[in-house]
């Protein structure tokens, strides 16, 4: 909760609800069943409480991070942004309610697709968006790009660009965790399609081993890149991929399902009980990457018949209609509002300077972050030497 | 601050880049008879290297039944387009999606490879390479020695597309030959352009030892030349020498053959003779022809564009130093990349252009 109201405070402050009394009545929401491996359904969550002011603040946080990923598709075909883009669009009920359920104190480490990841993690739309247009005032002073972000202050270890291979790297945070003795859970993300790397399961016979405190979370959004589950994985049910290991699957277009399903697993993995398996069932919107339009190994009306029926954003929309918490015409406002405001930071953007070219040579080793190497190019003036700037 | 005024526009640096390839400089060369044997010299078509790629695999599989094709997305044609219309022509049997486990794909390749079919296999990015690593390194490479030539897998071969495209940062630029060039038993193979990659891919999948076959990704739409339309082999393990020349040896390979063509025009105008090698085969390598060419201008220069520390250029210098020390007039020069992650930002920086290659040609000639 703490996340979604600071992202909210910080992104969307001028559009304010009517009246405060209004929004302090609970709302019951009946969640999707849970599918289990090696536990009882019975364990597991049926219902979820809310507020009306709770629901409101998810549904301006995915409106804002699905605005920042609809800016980058247009911002990359115009080529302001270049290197490898990977889109979250219709995944992001999947941020929202993790990071509901999780705290800062606990870790998490992703993949390529991952701006909204980062935004979960305390991001702003600014930094993210500067980061893959490769400004200085970007998350990694823009030297990362699309795939890469990172906090140290809010234990997100990135960003990672090669398939499956964050996947031990958060095994072994799990064991930090578990050697320091904290109340903390580490949640490892990977695809479906990196669900068939080997390495996953090196890392998982480790965490079964040693009983860590770590969620394995596969998002399975059906394909990966251009092959569909059914044609590239022998199991399609990844939550049983674990074997011994414990599994859930989710329907996590729904916010709550997926909100309530980690504030279970972490209180699973903090009580000591070691990992777990989940599988997120999800949905991409736009292709694998940029150079993928998306529709050559699915059909138009598949994507838009999921847009219109199982959309996150759209669900949330529809229980804040059915409680009469806010208005078609005032949802449309916060919309207009987002669009605006993310239009402004991007024009901005555009100003803001490139990482200075000494950046090229520094933070490959250790402390080198104050010396301004020589670099000599071809004309004395384009060298990066501060004696020629 | 020139600098930062110049790449104030991120898009830029990608104009930047295929400057420094030159798009409007033509690269197309015509076949050479004496070392490709043409039967019908005449039959050709304008193709770029992707189509090459392709038509050199088509050819393969017509040719011998045995041959598979594999790997991330290849099923439609993979994400570069080099296997488009093979499943319709060979099947399901024979042209086949993998997951994606690059480690996987590299055993398994070996695997079928030494069980006697053709394999093609590829990694979808020179980058993804490294998990396969132990694989070629430790299983491929050592398969023929280990079992006292029991079993190989030469008839495998790794195709997998390498080196910068103007927007690829980290995980989509590298060059990693230089890690393979360390282990013997692999050949490794890099084409400059769409006559040598043909050519030398139908080489690579019918030698008898297991390949890794580069493919510089710019070049596949780029470059473009009249390819014979008939089946035809470029012998490996030989460089070639494109330009003849007497001051200066340029010794590449890949796409950075197209930077030293144009140092060497370059320098030409100035009155220096370069002579231009295109090594084409990096494990082994042919050593004997850069020799020749060095004893006779006494001066050499290697570039490609992986960083400097131990890329391959340091083997080059260090052989040719030890077989022509008392032919050489100036220290061998290497001009590569920095010693630095492939960067996303100022990758034009970052490459060794024709500008770079230029420079050195001047301070090794006048040293």
């Amino acid at each position: 909760m703490l996340i979604t109201s600071s992202l909210t405070r910080r992104n969307i402050s001028r559009v304010k609800p009517q009246s405060f009394s209004f929004f302090s009545s609970s709302i019951e929401v009946e969640l999707p069943k849970f599918k289990v491996h090696r536990l009882e359904e019975s364990e597991l969550p049926t219902k979820a409480t809310t507020t009306k002011s709770e629901l409101l603040n998810y549904y301006k946080d995915m409106a804002l991070m699905r605005r920042v990923e609809i800016v980058s598709d247009m911002l990359y075909k115009n080529k302001w942004i270049r290197g490898f883009c990977h889109l979250y669009d219709g995944q992001e009920s999947i941020t929202v309610g993790m990071e509901a359920a999780l705290t800062m104190e606990d870790h998490i480490i992703n993949a390529y697709r991952d701006h909204t990841t980062a935004m979960g993690r305390g991001h702003t739309s600014y930094q993210i968006i500067a980061e893959m247009m490769q400004r200085s005032t970007g998350s990694s002073k823009g030297k990362g790009g699309s795939m890469h972000y990172y906090s140290s202050k809010n234990n997100f270890y990135g960003g990672n660009g090669i398939v499956g291979a964050q996947v031990p790297v958060g095994t072994g945070v799990a064991f930090g965790i578990k050697y320091e003795g904290k109340k903390q859970v580490c949640v490892s993300m990977y695809g479906d399609g990196a669900a068939n790397q080997g390495q996953i399961y090196e890392a998982a016979n480790m965490a079964g081993l040693w009983k860590l405190p770590i969620i394995y979370t596969c998002e399975n959004n059906k394909y990966a890149m251009g092959t569909s589950v059914e044609r590239h994985a022998h199991n399609t049910d990844f939550y049983k991929r674990g074997d011994l290991i414990p599994g859930i699957r989710c329907e996590a277009n729904n916010v709550f399902a997926v909100r309530e399903l980690y504030k279970w697993g972490k209180k699973y993995c903090t009580d000591g009980k070691g990992p777990l398996f989940f599988e997120l069932q999800t949905y991409r919107y736009h292709g694998h990457s940029m150079s993928d339009p998306g529709i050559t190994y699915r059909t138009r009306e598949e994507v838009t018949e999921y847009r219109k029926t199982q959309d996150p954003i759209l669900l949330v929309k529809k229980w804040i209609l059915e409680h009469d918490i806010a208005t078609e015409k005032y949802l449309k406002e916060i919309d207009k509002e987002i669009r605006a405001r993310i239009d402004e930071e991007v024009e901005q953007i555009k100003n803001d300077p490139m990482p200075a070219p000494e950046e090229l040579m520094t933070e490959i080793y250790e402390g080198q972050e104050t010396e301004k190497p020589y670099i000599r190019n071809v004309d004395m003036i384009s060298s990066i030497n501060k004696n020629f700037e | 601050m020139f600098l930062r005024n110049a790449y104030r526009k991120s898009h830029a640096s990608t104009k930047r880049f295929f400057a420094s390839v030159a798009v409007d400089y033509d690269f197309s060369e015509t076949p050479n008879l004496d070392e490709i044997h043409l039967k019908s010299p005449k039959k050709k078509t304008k193709i770029n290297l992707c189509t090459a790629i392709r038509d050199a695999m088509d050819t393969a599989m017509e040719t011998d039944d045995s041959s598979i094709h594999f790997g991330e997305d290849v099923k439609f044609g993979g994400v570069f387009r080099c296997s488009v219309g093979l499943l319709e022509k060979y099947g399901n049997d024979r042209v086949f999606n993998t997951p994606l486990c690059e480690q996987g794909i590299a055993g398994f390749a070996i695997g079928t490879a030494c069980s006697g079919a053709t394999t093609i296999a590829e990694m979808q990015f020179a980058d993804y390479i490294f998990p396969a690593f132990d694989q070629i390194v430790n299983e491929a490479a050592k398969y023929r020695y280990r079992s006292g030539d029991e079993f190989n897998c030469g008839s495998l071969t790794i195709r997998t597309p390498c080196s910068a495209v103007g927007h690829g940062a980290h995980y989509h630029s590298q060059s990693p030959e230089a890690y393979f060039a360390h282990t013997p038993g692999l050949v490794l193979v890099m084409p400059r352009s769409p006559i040598q990659a043909k050519g030398l891919l139908l080489s690579s999948i019918r030698s008898k030892d297991p390949v890794i076959f580069f493919e510089p990704k710019a070049l596949y739409r780029i470059a473009e030349e009249e390819v014979p339309d008939e089946d035809y082999e470029i012998p490996l393990g030989q460089a070639e020498v494109l330009t003849e020349g007497s001051d200066v040896t340029l010794v590449g390979y890949g796409i950075q053959m197209r930077k030293l063509i144009l140092a060497a025009e370059m320098a030409k105008k100035d009155g220096i003779s370069c002579e231009v090698i295109d090594l084409r085969t990096i494990l082994p390598w042919d050593a004997d022809t850069v020799e020749q060419s060095v004893k006779k201008t006494g001066r050499l220069i290697v570039s490609h564009e992986a960083p400097i520390t131990n890329g391959f250029a340091s083997e080059v210098s260090s052989k040719i130093q030890e077989r022509c020390f008392l032919h050489l007039e100036a220290p061998i020069k290497r001009v590569c990349g920095y010693d630095t992650p492939f960067p996303l930002v100022y990758e034009p920086i970052y490459l060794p252009d024709q500008y770079k290659v230029y420079e050195a040609i001047k301070q090794t000639v006048n040293f």
